[in-house]
């Protein structure tokens, strides 16, 4: 399949902060993509860099296979909505959308229009005038009637409100199954984004901690109960996302291998089982050992 | 519809049970069409790529065929297959934990033909 984004060795440096640290990962054409991360993991410099908002300190980034900066051909094909986006003075929702017609070679204005009328936009007011959720899904809709080979939301929901969440989940996939394209969705509400995503990348502290298939992540972790001699048992050699004591009882969270071999053996120790959800997952893939905490088991 | 899924197991897995429930309950008769990749997306909100993964799971199993050009359909013999696949699942996925259940809250298993037959006898 071919690459849309290549990151090799990104470093990027404010003073001795290293806001990304040696990443390296490689973005797939026609994939959904979540890069998913704590407050401050990065997210928000990588795709600064890839849309040649940054430079980089050290490392190469290449998108459409070309170096994106100062490169209108490449830049033309990526469409970068971030939850501060400003606006010149005297703008309406009406300009905006005709600016974004000038620049995208795939703006579908018919379908921007729809979209104005689904999250209730007014036309004619100015931007600044617009409410936060409003502000967000003007960006929403730039980013999918766009129609941009490469696009990037990053956060964009703040401030809307669930219905129009769920219709911006609705829509993306709806559009994207249309016209298939490249969407990269920055975000920590996993839970309500992780069905529509192909695959994932989770980020902590400027380093790549995951890089993997949404599917093949679902139901991998699990969280096992039972006296602490057979959980100790079970748990050696596997690795083990948290551990906790529970009254004369420990539960453990380990990473399984994704067949089903080491639950059997599991029940057959006679431990409890519960799965563990992306979220969940990512939640112990991006927090202090010292904090983590083993799921409730029901 | 999402409410439907759950976040805890592969979703394609979870598409292919319900494929399989609706054959087993004839409603996806046996060379009928069943809905596109696109469709199963939008209705349980999933990236369509994960409604195909699931889809070709039950195409790999014989459970589905392509016809070109027009969809995935029910393959003759469908039902039956599942049915018998189901049925070997069964004694795992009930039986066993029944009678586990059972012992720890001292049920014989007179008293579990009893409660049995007296169900049956209520339907």
């Amino acid at each position: 399949m071919s690459k849309v984004v290549e990151v090799r060795n990104l470093t990027k440096a404010y003073g001795s902060v290293l806001a990304v640290n040696r990443m390296s990962f490689s973005i797939e054409a026609g994939k959904i993509y979540g890069l998913l991360g704590r407050n401050g993991a990065g997210k928000t410099t990588i795709m600064q860099i890839i849309t040649a908002r940054l430079f980089p300190s050290s490392g190469e980034v290449l998108v459409l296979g070309e170096h994106p900066y100062e490169n209108s051909r490449v830049l033309s094909q990526i469409c970068f909505i971030k939850d501060s986006q400003k606006y010149p003075n005297g703008y309406r929702v009406l300009d905006v959308l005709d600016q974004a017609a000038l620049f995208f070679p795939h703006w579908d204005r018919e379908y921007a229009f729809a979209l104005v009328e689904a999250f209730r936009l007014p036309l004619s007011r100015g931007m600044k005038a617009l409410s936060r959720g409003m502000l967000s899904a003007a960006g929403i809709i730039v980013g999918l009637a766009s129609r941009a080979p490469l696009t990037i939301f990053d956060e964009p929901y703040l401030g809307l409100d669930a219905v129009a969440r769920g219709i911006f989940y609705e829509r993306l996939l709806e559009d994207y199954a249309e016209h298939p394209r490249t969407v990269i969705i920055s975000t920590h509400l996993i839970d309500e984004v992780s069905r529509l995503l192909e695959h994932i990348l989770v980020i902590d502290q400027g380093r790549l901690v995951l890089d993997e298939e949404a599917e093949t992540l679902r139901g991998r972790a699990f969280t096992v109960v039972g006296p602490e001699a057979r959980v100790d048992t079970y748990t050696a050699g596997k690795e083990l996302l948290a551990r906790e004591p529970l009254g004369g009882l420990v539960s453990a969270t380990i990473m399984g291998n994704g067949n089903m071999e080491d639950r059997k053996c599991a029940e057959e120790l006679g431990l409890e089982l519960a799965p563990v959800s992306l979220q969940q997952l990512i939640v112990y893939l991006t927090s202090e050992p010292s904090t983590r905490k083993a799921v409730e088991v029901r | 519809m999402e409410y439907l899924i759950d976040e805890k197991r592969p979703i394609f897995v979870q598409i292919a049970e319900r494929i399989e429930n609706d054959i087993i309950d004839g409603e996806l008769p046996e060379e009928s069409q069943i809905p596109s990749t696109n469709q199963f997306a939008s209705f349980y909100q999933i990236n369509p790529a994960t409604a195909a993964k699931g889809v070709n799971l039950l195409v790999d199993q014989g459970i589905l065929y392509k016809k070109r050009g027009l969809g995935m359909y029910v393959a003759p013999g469908a039902r039956a297959k599942l049915l018998e696949k189901r049925r070997e699942q069964f004694f795992e996925q009930y039986i066993v934990p029944m009678l586990q259940e059972a012992e720890k809250l001292g049920i014989t298993i007179e008293q579990l033909t009893e409660m049995m037959q007296r169900r049956v006898k209520a339907q």
